[in-house]
């Protein structure tokens, strides 16, 4: 074998794996998507549109029992973190005596071996993992959602 | 021998110069005397005033690392820093007084501040997180004693709106000014994040001060 000859295949061998792998990669693209969704790197995706978020409709019942409660205001900023909980300046006992707010349910000072405490249970601790804001929004889809209320 | 001349000899530099300093001016006419003294005045009072002005700057608060790392930081996540209507407060806003000697007070008493720069007290994120309770409250004391005076060089119950608040607001303003409370009251944090047992401490605060 001449020597050009063995350059002139391993350059094809080497083309064809690269455009293999430009293949595979292009495929998993289409599969995996990323949080950026289909937009390139070197591009800058669109921000979602921005919402404005109005909870001053008065209170919202609740549409069955063991919902969370929604909060009737904004929170915009509270720092809930594992130093402090803004929530419980006003909702904490006995704070929610003096503010005029609503207290937090006993549930919430129970750990979770059942043992009451005199402070919010650590796993109660973040908030907003059940109780948001509430908001006067449009349904995304149609539903036929219909609170517990509605379906007696 | 020669020490003890040099010293006779700067002793009588001094008793010269005071007399100097002491005889009526002979040689220059009252107008000069009282024209350079004019002029020394407005530099020296100018001087002393723009000296003051450059420490009450949020870029010379934030030339050292401790608030720019930690005080700082925070607050750029916070309304004041940014907000709709873009007006926004910084360091000295909130922190020196705008009344001219509330503030000289309060830059005399920030050499104590220059001390602990020096010393290093809160130069690690650590030693800040340590601290931040004891300097969260001695704010909250100044904010406590004052009626909130530096919130109120912009925000005034008096020009208020309620009925453009949302409902808790409004109702919860009426009752802060019925009730004589201050701003400091309930909305410690607002700007800096709040240490561990924040609500507790201020409360403390409180009764400190109303014994």
């Amino acid at each position: 074998m001449k020597p050009g000859m063995t350059l002139g295949i391993a350059a094809a061998a080497l083309l064809g794996a690269a455009l293999g792998l430009q293949h595979t990669a292009q495929a998993q693209s289409s599969e995996v998507l990323s949080l950026r969704g289909f937009t390139e790197i070197p591009q800058t995706n669109a921000p979602p549109d921005v919402k404005k978020q109005n909870t001053d409709a008065g209170r919202f019942s609740r549409a069955y029992r063991q919902q969370p409660p929604l909060i009737p205001h904004r929170i915009d900023h509270y720092q809930i973190d594992l130093r402090v909980n803004k929530c419980l300046q006003c909702h904490d006992w006995p704070h929610n005596v003096q503010e005029n707010a609503p207290k937090i349910s006993e549930t919430h000072y129970t750990n979770r071996e059942g043992i009451a405490l005199d402070h919010v249970a650590r796993n109660r601790w973040f908030c907003t993992q059940c109780h948001v804001p509430q908001a006067n929004a449009r349904a995304l889809v149609d539903n036929e959602f219909k609170s517990a209320v509605e379906l007696e | 021998m020669s020490e003890n001349s040099e010293q006779a000899e700067k002793a009588n530099f001094i008793v010269r110069l005071w007399r100097r300093l002491m005889r009526p001016a002979v040689t220059v006419s009252l107008l000069t005397v009282l024209g350079g003294g004019f002029a020394a005045g407005i530099v020296f009072w100018g001087g002393f005033n723009w000296a003051m002005e450059i420490t009450n700057t949020e870029t010379f608060c934030i030339s050292c690392h401790e608030m720019e790392q930690n005080a700082f930081r925070e607050y750029k996540e916070t309304i004041h820093y940014n907000n709709r209507t873009g007006v926004r407060a910084t360091c000295p806003d909130c922190h020196v007084p705008k009344e001219w000697v509330h503030k000289v007070v309060r830059k005399v008493r920030a050499t104590n501040e220059l001390y602990h720069k020096a010393v290093g007290s809160i130069s690690t994120r650590e030693k800040f997180e340590a601290k931040r309770i004891q300097l969260a409250a001695n704010v909250w004391r100044s904010m406590k004693q004052t009626d909130s005076r530096e919130c109120r060089n912009c925000h005034n119950f008096e020009y208020m709106d309620f009925t453009r608040q949302e409902t808790r607001a409004s109702r919860r303003h009426a009752e802060a000014a019925a009730e004589g409370k201050t701003c400091i009251d309930c909305h410690i944090g607002v700007a800096h994040d709040l240490p561990d047992e924040a609500f507790k401490a201020y409360q403390k605060v409180v009764e400190e001060l109303s014994r």
